[in-house]
């Protein structure tokens, strides 16, 4: 059978199984919903409380979307100007990784203390996605052949020259890849922060939600509310996954289809 | 050839690397404009090191250096192109490094590209190309700026038999219509032989001057000259003195 046909066609049909499986399992042992909800009630709640949810997405996913925009100039920027002053590098990039590394579940309650909740929740988003970004870039910035180089320097070349025509570009594979998964990392720092922040806080997005609906023992919200946070996750990663395409299809062999 | 200035010198040229590596000790060099010029030597004999230090890439540590400032074109041994760019932008990039006005522009990668049979694929990517396209792309960037001193470093080394002798061929006849000065550094002692009319044979590390073998024959050389006698004499000749060469280079 065709290849893509089964890469699309095998993946519904495990997702039919398990949720019929699901079903089955709560009406054979009569599970009641505050313990695990059906399938079915999942569906009816997200129907039911579709206003609210939907709501609270758009909340999670604009925090999402802001941090994301943050972390991408800024892990650029940072890639370029450690590339451009190795002083710069060797300041910085030992912070880099210290906020890297450091558990963001740890910090939020800390950064919810300083800054206004909505500020605090960007802040996560952005510390966690910005580190891949510039890690990736610094790495492609720093792989360009060294040919290359020495044609630019035989033209005489200007700094700026060599930077925009062929640092940046010859950067670009990389730096697609850092952007993919700071998509999904800053929705994972988005929704720490908003747990974090719980019920003391004012917010009102996906992560707010969840917690909400389980103080109250609403188990189907949480579902519900869980179901939209990774189909918002999926779409961020196809989003990305088709810019990248778009970019480098013409020349980059990690998306030029090969004939066999 | 006579009367023609000296475009290039190195006097006593040395080159010792930070690793302590030397390169070349003691090296003498002198090009004529106009004049196709083979650096013939095994590898790691300090050829590429020459070029580098002509083309100003890299310094000498020791001895003089005359050499053209600016407007010199250089082949690497690989393609050297920008795989995001297609071949049209990428010939053109010696003129937008320099800020060439865009009508001039155009038209010089226009005649770059006719001259080494690419008109036809000006659009296309280079990863769409065979290795002998990419590396006629690549020739046809160094002649844009049409330099007075084109500088090849082994540049059909990685490719197949017929296409170089395709390539050596074109390489020629470009070679015949412009005129311009070519080092072409080598490992063959037949393409050395077949292209230029002087070879310079270089003892291994550290590079120096071994002997230097003038070819008598006559432009235009083609397939003919290729299977005559007199070129496997003169083939037999140069094998010789490289291997002297290396003899000396061991001892």
């Amino acid at each position: 059978m065709n290849d893509r046909i089964l890469r699309i066609a095998l993946p519904l049909l495990m997702l039919v199984l398990v949720v019929l499986a699901w079903d089955l399992a709560v009406r054979l042992y009569a599970i009641p919903p505050y313990v695990l909800p059906g399938p079915g009630l999942v569906l009816a709640t997200l129907n039911a409380d579709a206003g609210l949810l939907w709501q609270s997405l758009l909340v999670t996913f604009t925090i999402t979307f802001e941090g994301f925009m943050l972390a991408a100039v800024g892990g650029i920027v940072l890639a370029v100007a450690f590339n451009q002053w190795r002083l710069v590098e060797y300041s910085f990039y030992p912070y880099a990784v210290i906020l890297q590394v450091t558990p963001i579940v740890a910090v939020a309650p800390l950064l919810l203390i300083y800054l206004p909740q909505p500020l605090a929740v960007l802040a996560c988003a952005w510390i966690v996605a910005f580190f891949p970004v510039l890690a990736n870039t610094t790495l492609g910035l720093n792989s360009v052949d060294h040919n290359l180089i020495a044609l630019f320097d035989l033209y005489k070349a200007s700094r700026w020259q060599v930077l925009w025509n062929l640092k940046l570009p010859a950067a670009l594979p990389q730096m697609l890849a850092g952007l993919r998964i700071a998509g999904g990392l800053s929705l994972i720092g988005a929704v720490v922060a908003e747990i974090a922040a719980g019920s003391a806080g004012a917010g009102s997005g996906l992560a707010y939600r969840i917690a909400e609906s389980g103080y109250r023992l609403n188990i189907p919200r949480m579902f519900a509310a869980l179901l939209l946070l990774s189909l918002a996750g999926v779409a961020i990663f196809f989003a990305l996954s088709a810019l990248s395409y778009l970019a480098l299809r013409r020349w980059h062999e990690s998306a030029v289809r090969r004939e066999r | 050839m006579t009367g023609a200035p000296t475009i290039v010198a190195l006097r006593n040229v040395g080159k010792t690397y930070d690793s302590g590596t030397v390169a070349l000790d003691g090296f003498n060099l002198d090009v004529q404009g106009g004049e196709f010029v083979a650096l013939l030597g095994p590898s790691g004999c300090g050829k590429s090191t020459v070029l580098r230090i002509v083309a100003g890439l890299s310094e000498a540590t020791q001895g003089a250096v005359e050499r053209p400032d600016g407007n010199i074109g250089f082949v690497f041994q690989e393609p050297t192109l920008m795989p995001w760019a297609s071949v049209a932008t990428n010939v053109r990039l010696p003129l937008k490094l320099a800020h060439a006005d865009d009508a001039q522009a155009h038209a010089a990668v226009v005649q770059a590209l006719a001259r080494v049979g690419l008109a036809e694929f000006a659009e296309a990517y280079p990863r769409e190309l065979s290795g002998g396209m990419r590396m006629r792309a690549s020739i046809a960037r160094a002649l844009v700026t049409e330099p007075q001193l084109m500088l090849m470093d082994e540049p059909f080394a990685a490719l197949d038999e017929i296409t170089r002798f395709k390539l050596n061929n074109d390489l020629l006849r470009v070679w015949q219509e412009l005129r311009r000065t070519v080092i072409f550094v080598t490992h063959s002692v037949f393409e050395s032989v077949y292209l230029s009319q002087r070879i310079v044979v270089m003892t291994p590390r550290p590079g120096r001057v071994f002997a230097e073998i003038p070819i008598a024959a006559p432009y235009p050389r083609d397939e003919h000259f290729r299977t005559s006698a007199d070129y496997a004499a003169t083939c037999r000749k140069v094998a010789e003195a490289l291997e002297g060469a290396m003899a000396e280079g061991a001892s």
